[in-house]
């Protein structure tokens, strides 16, 4: 298990030090001054902001220095948490809007990403096998999963926003209201997020639905289930068993697809106006601010690592042959 | 002298039977097409409109659908249809490209990875583990931002290079199944080289499993492409499905109640990545005579 751990480890570092690097090459690399050019179309009225800018810049990309001791300074201000200061609203530093951004992301990404999970494997479990129900949760799951994730949150927002009414199709909470730890407040909060909730969770949906009802129908075709057949067990215990036994590629496509569905949370958050990373992701694209981009980048690539380790963690509880050594999940 | 001239005739019913199960497959008929009419409307139509700019401003703003704008006009009078068939095209052949680049990175790397095994593997195993975690999306969003201009030639290649991972670990997998049969080795004993038994002996026992995992790619390429239009890194000129929807959305077309504007960009990409799914399992059932309904 220590080996099992420690490769995947030593994975993500080198993933996280491929990714630092990214990050660090692209503005180097890209043709031209960067720092005239950023400071040129960063659209920055106060002259003192843009002196601060350009002392800041010049700093951090350090060109008078050789280019190993640039890529060491990178290392240092990114493990003192320093990812820059925000040109789009200078001059905060972009770790605190991450940081004010990430709660609004992560309240909204976890529930969805969890219940559609779980829903989507019990249904597609549930309708495997049964010709009525599979024929009507396949095609609507294929549909589903085909949707683009901005396209169903505009259908969303349009119809239960607009045409009825019935919810906010702006920001996360009404611009009446400031944040508090109030009754009002949290029943606002629960408003707003229901919509961009509602949508991320339907079409995470469909994917997982279908994975289930194939994994289902692969694992009931196997010698273990035709056995139990045999031995006259009953019909929902053989389901039971190949439950367990399929849920176990699903959890690695779960980590397959967490690039995936960061990327849905980005795009459905833009349309609502929901105020977290994609929106601040937008509205640095907008600005020109590279800072906030980077900054953000970094963010989502260390959650994807944390998120990918503990789904390890998930697969070694519940699957006892990576306990003992013996093989199993890849990678 | 009988062995070599009963191969080919074996190959050609083997392929007889493929066409037979494909052309009575609905899934794979219908699947694919959809596909072709939305492919060949985004090729043609441009031609049959007779417009060459798109996001020329031609009537009336905030039209509903007429007989003579099929799908109304934007907030600023340009018609929804025109940029609808433009935006067909950019959209299709972003996937496609980014979905064929793609798909050639995951060949190679499968099947040198595959064939090759021990060193070799493990690097390029390694290579595709790391690009696997890293966040497609998120890569893509930095380097768009630092490219001043963007064309779609440009997307569709980042999204083919940063998309293939799945795809290389499904190919190294089949092929480190092959790589131990008996014909395999007959040709490596008879001298073939590597590049050679990949070519001639491996690729075509796969042929079915490479083509499925190009479908799937190009349906990802799609979605992707979209993704990237809609948060504002699309190609500087043109127009495309995703920045359709960007468009509507950025200038209210859901307050106004323009649903002509974002129903139909939205329902097309939809369309095309769905019926790719669909023509996938179709071609999965033609190829896996245990999946075949009866």
């Amino acid at each position: 298990m220590r080996q099992y751990f420690g490769r995947k480890l030593f994975i993500y570092g080198l993933t996280f030090v491929a990714a630092v690097t990214v990050n660090w090459v692209i503005p180097r690399f890209m043709p031209g001054d960067p720092v005239a050019s950023m400071l040129a179309r960063a659209r920055v009225s106060q002259p003192e902001a843009v002196e601060a800018m350009r002392v800041y810049y010049t700093n951090l990309f350090g060109f008078d220095e050789p280019i190993w001791q640039q890529y060491l300074n990178f290392w240092g201000a990114l493990f003192r948490g320093d990812f820059g200061i925000s040109i789009y609203v200078f001059p905060v530093p972009v770790t605190d809007l991450i940081m004010g951004a990430v709660p609004y992301t992560l309240g909204l990404m976890i529930p969805a990403v969890l219940l559609s999970y779980w829903v989507g494997n019990r249904f597609g479990a549930f309708a495997a096998r049964r010709k009525l129900l599979d024929n009507t949760v396949l095609p609507v799951g294929y549909v589903l999963t085909a949707t683009p994730y901005m396209w169903l949150a505009v259908l969303l927002a349009w119809g239960f926003g607009v045409v009825a009414g019935w919810f906010p199709i702006a920001g996360g909470y009404s611009f009446s209201l400031t944040p508090s730890w109030s009754w009002t407040f949290f029943v606002d909060l629960l408003h707003h997020w229901a919509l961009p909730f509602l949508s991320l969770f339907l079409v995470a949906l469909g994917g997982w639905a279908i994975g289930m009802r194939n994994m289902i129908i692969y694992e009931l075709e196997s010698d273990y289930s035709n056995y139990l057949a045999a031995l006259g067990a009953p019909a929902k215990l053989i389901r039971r068993y190949a439950y367990r036994n399929a849920i176990l590629p699903q959890i690695t496509g779960l980590a397959l697809q967490l690039g995936v569905l960061v990327a849905g949370a980005l795009v459905t958050e833009i349309v609502f106006s929901y105020p977290g990373i994609g929106s601040l992701i937008l509205k640095a694209i907008q600005n020109q601010d590279f800072f906030l981009l980077q900054g953000s980048f970094m963010f989502i690539v260390i959650g994807v690592l944390v998120a990918n380790f503990i789904i390890d963690i998930v697969y070694v509880l519940i699957d006892p042959r990576t306990r003992t050594g013996m093989a199993g999940a890849q990678a | 002298m009988t062995a070599t001239t009963a191969l080919p005739t074996e190959e050609r019913v083997v392929r007889r039977e493929a066409l037979y199960f494909a052309v009575r497959n609905p899934k794979l008929v219908i699947g694919f097409s959809i596909v072709l009419v939305l492919a060949l409307t985004g090729l043609f139509g441009p031609v049959i409109l007779g417009v060459d700019a798109p996001n020329e401003y031609v009537a009336m703003p905030m039209l509903p659908p007429t007989s003579e704008y099929w799908f109304g006009t934007t907030t600023q009078g340009q018609d929804v249809f025109v940029q609808f068939v433009y935006g067909l095209r950019t959209t299709i052949l972003a996937g496609a490209i980014g979905g064929g680049i793609a798909a050639v990175i995951a060949m190679v790397i499968g099947f040198v990875a595959g064939y090759r095994g021990g060193m070799v593997d493990e690097v390029l195993n390694m290579l595709t583990n790391i690009v696997l975690v890293i966040p497609t999306l998120a890569v893509l969003l930095i380097i768009n931002a630092y490219l001043g201009i963007r064309s779609v030639g440009m997307q569709a290649l980042l999204i083919g290079l940063t998309s293939w991972p799945w795809a290389a670990r499904a190919i190294r997998a089949q092929t480190f199944s092959l790589r131990s049969r008996d014909f395999v080795d007959l040709a490596r004993l008879s001298g073939v080289g590597t590049p050679r038994i990949i070519a001639r002996e491996i690729a075509p026992n796969m042929s079915s499993y490479l083509f499925m995992t190009f479908i799937l790619l190009f349906g990802s390429s799609v979605l992707i492409a979209a993704s990237l239009d809609f948060i504002g890194l699309g190609p500087t000129e043109g127009v495309s499905l995703g920045l359709m929807l960007q468009n509507a959305t950025q200038w209210s077309a859901l307050q106004l109640g323009l649903w002509w504007w974002f129903v139909p960009p939205g329902a097309a990409i939809t369309a095309v990545v769905g019926a790719l799914y669909v023509a996938n399992v179709g071609l999965d059932e033609v190829f896996n005579p245990k999946l075949r309904e009866t």
